[in-house]
């Protein structure tokens, strides 16, 4: 098992060096972070210009190749170089992993959740009118693209406090740096209402349609029926034998929006103004950040490779037949 | 008093569909009622409605009352406490009967806690003590499997320790014994009777196979069209049969002591329960049908001894003393040309010569590596003479079907020959491989998978035709359906408007397409029903001597074997235990494996099962990734156990291969220690004697 382990550690490194060398090429050929110091008033000298850029290893004058060797060199000892104005991009992804960490753990876990618990009922309820209407409000939201869900979630929020006079549910921002203590903590928890519930709801109509398929197969089984011959009830038998079967694979696609999640809700982040990883992205493509944007592309790779081992070790944990012996 | 007795049963699905037509039983303290009908007689459905296990969406009237207690409309809180505790249910396929995800000893307790209070490690104990029970050895290691670890008799012995882990007062088993093999078959109905007595239960036990009832069952429920046509003491029902189906179903079997010669189906087709018949539902297959029986469906009436029939005939049939083969017209089938001339003047169609097939043994999920050799054929060698049937019998996993494989590939084998219609498979090119595929054909085994569905009839059987580019197609099509004892029109039909039995004749038309030489038959009736079986082997006998056709013909079915087949060979573990003409070999086996085998199949006689002396194997078999060493029959072989040790040294040192007896043409055995005797009949009485 260790052997299996490292061999696979092995293939995964070399996968992440070459997704983050591609991605640095990509960035470092095509943006062009000198248009940040050109046509400033007062002008800055060309000179000055290039020592800047140099000292953050993005002057367009050196050779990519040579660029690309002081980067990865960086890299292999854990730093990722300067952002476009000089900061450390190590601190900067520190700080962001944390937000989006803060803002995506909760409606992760229960998008998976709810979205699993309402496509078991639904399945269980099949044909009738709560299955249906499960079915089409999933469809719905499905169909509603996430920028258009979370900036009417906003809206309706805003007129709802504007109705209200006061502000009931924030809608924006991840805190209120003027409160303190336990005061701060409950405002955290008002700003993560709306993302959570934009975030959440996508996924419970995904995990439910895909739950409700899984766990139809499963209903027809002998061995549910044999749990029922046994004396089980009804709901014991379709949760701890029917249920339980069904999850193993929805366990995979879990594993994999779990690890994904730290880039993947850029538009969430930008609506609802959280500065996470999903929104560095698209701020560093706009300010031609070349080191943040390879930093964020690694990360994300790092992420995906990290999902399949993720979903390897739950399918190994939830289906004792795919268990090596 | 009885313990179940069930009144009037009716199920009625959405759409009308009444799969259940009014049935009364009912079950005595430690009697063992046998529920036999075809598919789709409404047999399982009327268990499942007794345990309150339908679907919802099922109407159920009638009475069944457990002990004098009404179960139907019982609400659920009093329905758990009966199930798994006063009646208890075997499936029929033990691998998804349990759940995958949970060992077989968590499993088991959990029916234990159910019903119950005790503490986990106690149930756990217990589960350890049925799984013992019912002969699982080393039960402390096993009860900690997951049930995909087991081997399918491992399953269904675990499956009733599970049923009778609370000592339920009613058994209800749904063909038990169906997904398992003969010898398996054997040691599982042992646990059964086993079981039986420890618990004193009642049995219900639902089954097509005529030959298992028989020897099992105190009384016979026979079932047609949702409906009992004849119920009775099994002696009655097998040797005194009064109602037309019943005579038609025991005739049509074959039986694995039976004569050769053309079996007699029961024409046409069960009905659908969507669309019944008027008055009899057998009528239109019944050739002693009168106009009478069109008016109205007879009701199952007392005929005297315990018996009930529902045929207004049958007091006629009982007075003129009427069987089966006297009702039922027995086909004529044209006897063949070829086989008047010797077997050794005849051509050979198929050579196979100490031909191989291993499989690298892989493991791991990502990084595949190879951790050993499965030994799937391992030096086979046979040959089939122009116009004969040769069978390959043996269980499963003994290395029939990548024999088949091997040959319908017509690629070089690893090791040995494949010598086809003269022409050896290991020097062939392509336009030769090609054309010889047109003289070796195959027929498959399930009938509806091997069909493609979205394709007409006619198309299908055309494939063949046009991929070899014949001229001609639609006029060939018109003459194979009518060689198959189809209509030209059902060209234009799909497989799903077809029975089983159509597909399968379907089936047939495409392989003789191309008009083959050689036809390769893997398990062609295994999945039809009985009635509908005999027509099929008929046919195939038929066409063998009309077309002068040679089969190589696999089956695990033993007296299928006997009818369709002239020689047999008998596989064990990748290699040929006994090979030879069919009556030497059924008549005077002479290796272990045969004798035991051909000792497992039950006689659908009830007399003869009652005294019949059973070779029972031990065991499973063993894994051909690691067979044992000389002889791969010994770890199970009851003569090996009797050898003194000084003979069992060459038993375990040198493998055995086959070897012609002396006293007889065409029979050899690969045993070191042969000895032919008589096993199908054998009883006890006979070995006092």
């Amino acid at each position: 098992m260790g052997k299996y382990l490292l061999r696979r550690l092995a293939i995964n490194v070399i996968l992440v060096a070459i997704a983050a060398s591609l991605a640095y090429m990509l960035a470092a050929t095509t943006m062009n972070p000198r248009a940040a110091y050109e046509g400033r008033q007062p002008p800055v000298p060309e000179a000055t210009i290039d020592a800047t850029l140099d000292a953050y290893n993005l002057n367009d004058k050196t050779p990519v190749l040579t660029r690309y060797a002081t980067w990865a060199k960086g890299v292999v000892t854990g730093d990722f170089g300067k952002t476009w104005n000089g900061g450390s991009v190590n601190q900067e992804m520190g700080r962001r992993v944390m937000v989006s960490l803060r803002l995506l753990l909760i409606g992760t876990l229960l998008g998976f959740a709810l979205g699993v618990a309402l496509g078991a009922f639904s399945a269980v309820k099949q044909y009738k009118l709560s299955d249906r209407l499960i079915g089409v409000t999933s469809f719905v939201i499905m169909a509603i693209p996430v920028f258009v869900l979370a900036t009417l979630l906003a809206i309706a929020t805003y007129n709802l406090n504007r109705g209200l006079g006061f502000t009931l549910i924030e809608y924006t921002g991840e805190y209120n740096p003027q409160l303190s203590g336990w005061d701060q903590f409950v405002n955290r928890l008002n700003h993560l209402i709306l993302p959570t519930i934009s975030l959440s709801l996508g996924s419970i109509a995904f995990y439910s349609r895909i739950q409700r398929n899984m766990m139809l197969d499963v209903l027809g089984q002998d061995f549910v029926r044999t749990a029922m011959a046994k004396g089980l009830r009804r709901r014991k038998a379709l949760t701890k034998h029917a249920l339980r079967t069904a999850l193993i694979p929805s366990a995979t696609y879990f594993a994999f929006a779990f690890g994904t999640m730290f880039t993947g809700a850029t538009f969430t982040e930008k609506i609802f103004n959280w500065h996470g990883m999903g929104a560095w992205l698209v701020d560093s493509i706009n300010q031609n950040d070349v080191n943040s944007v390879a930093a964020v592309t690694f990360f994300a790779a790092v992420c995906v490779l990290a999902a399949a081992f993720l979903s390897d070790l739950l399918v190994a944990a939830l289906d004792p037949r795919v268990r090596v012996s | 008093m009885s313990i179940l007795e069930v009144r009037d049963l009716t199920v009625t699905f959405p759409g009308g569909i009444e799969a259940v037509r009014g049935v009364s039983y009912e079950v005595e303290r430690g009697e063992v009622l046998g529920i036999v009908g075809e598919s789709g007689s409404g047999k399982s459905v009327t268990s499942l409605a007794v345990m309150g296990l339908l679907p919802q969406n099922a109407v159920v009237s009638g009475s069944v009352k457990l002990h004098g207690r009404e179960l139907l409309g019982m609400k659920e809180d009093e329905l758990v406490k009966v199930r798994g505790k006063a009646i208890s249910m075997i499936f029929q396929d033990p691998l998804s009967a349990f759940t995958p995800v949970y060992t077989i000893g968590d499993q088991i307790a959990e029916a234990v806690r159910v019903h119950q209070k005790m503490a986990k490690d106690k149930a756990a104990k217990r589960a350890v003590e049925l799984l013992d029970l019912v002969g699982i050895p080393n039960p402390n290691l096993r009860a900690k499997a997951f049930p995909h670890e087991f081997s399918g008799g491992m399953r269904q012995r675990a499956m009733i320790a599970m049923a009778i882990a609370n000592d339920p007062d009613l058994l209800i088993c749904d063909e038990p014994t169906t997904a398992l093999d003969v010898t398996i078959q054997a040691q599982v109905l042992e646990v059964l009777k086993t079981a039986q007595r420890e618990t004193g239960a009642g049995i219900v036990m639902i089954t097509h196979d005529l030959g298992v009832i028989a020897g099992m069952a105190d009384r016979v429920l026979v079932m047609y069209a949702g409906r009992p046509v004849e119920q009775g003491p099994v002696d009655d029902i097998y040797y005194r049969p009064r109602m037309p189906y019943t005579m038609g179903l025991l005739a049509s079997i074959p039986r694995v002591d039976g004569e050769e010669g053309p079996l007699v189906p029961i024409e046409g087709n069960p009905p659908s329960p969507a669309s019944l018949p008027p008055g009899c539902p057998f009528a239109p297959r019944c050739p002693m049908k009168v106009d009478m029986c069109d008016d109205e469906e007879p009701p199952l009436t007392p005929f005297g001894g315990g018996r009930h029939v529902a045929c207004i005939r049958a007091h006629e049939i009982e007075h003129k003393g009427l069987t089966g083969a006297d009702v039922f017209p027995v086909p004529v089938i044209p006897p063949s040309d070829v086989v008047r001339v010797p077997r050794t003047e005849r051509a050979t169609v198929l050579e196979l010569d100490g031909m191989k097939k291993h499989y690298p043994l892989m493991k791991g999920a990502i990084f595949k590596r190879r951790v050993g050799t499965v030994f799937a054929v391992d030096g086979i060698s046979f040959d089939i003479a122009e116009g004969e049937t040769l069978a390959l019998v043996g269980e499963s996993g003994c290395g029939k079907t990548t024999t088949l494989q091997q040959i319908m590939q017509l690629e070089p084998p690893q090791d040995g020959r494949v010598v086809v219609l003269g022409k050896d498979s290991a020097k062939l090119d392509k336009t030769a491989r090609k054309a010889l595929r047109g003289d070796l054909q195959i027929v498959f085994q399930d009938p509806m998978a091997a069909l493609d569905p979205r394709m007409p009839v006619g198309d299908i059987i055309a494939e063949p035709l046009r991929a070899h580019g014949r001229k001609d197609v639609a006029a060939k099509v018109a003459e194979l359906l009518r060689l198959v004892g189809l209509a030209p029109e059902h060209a234009e039909r799909y497989p799903q408007q077809f029975s089983g039995g159509q597909r399968q004749r379907i089936g047939i038309a495409r392989a003789l397409a191309l008009e083959p030489k050689l036809l390769v038959l893997d398990e062609p009736v295994s999945a039809l029903d009985v009635s509908i079986q005999a027509g099929v082997i008929n046919l195939l006998e038929e066409l063998k001597n009309r077309l002068g056709l040679s089969y190589l013909f696999v089956a695990h079915d033993l007296a299928v074997v006997r009818h369709l087949a002239d020689r047999v060979a008998v596989m064990y573990l990748g290699r040929i235990a006994e090979i030879g003409a069919v009556a030497n070999v059924y008549d005077r086996p002479a290796h272990p494996y045969t004798q035991a085998l051909l000792s497992a199949i039950p006689l659908p006689d009830p007399e003869m099962e009652r005294t019949r002396k059973r070779i029972l194997l031990e065991g499973d078999l063993p894994s051909p990734a690691d067979p044992p060493s000389g002889c791969r029959f010994r770890t199970r072989c009851p003569k090996f156990a009797r050898l003194s040790e000084a003979e069992r040294r060459r038993c375990v040192d040198e493998e055995p291969s086959v070897a012609r007896l002396a006293n007889v043409v065409d029979h050899g055995a690969a045993c070191h220690y042969a000895e032919e005797i008589e096993v199908i009949t054998a009883s006890d009485n006979q070995e006092e004697e």
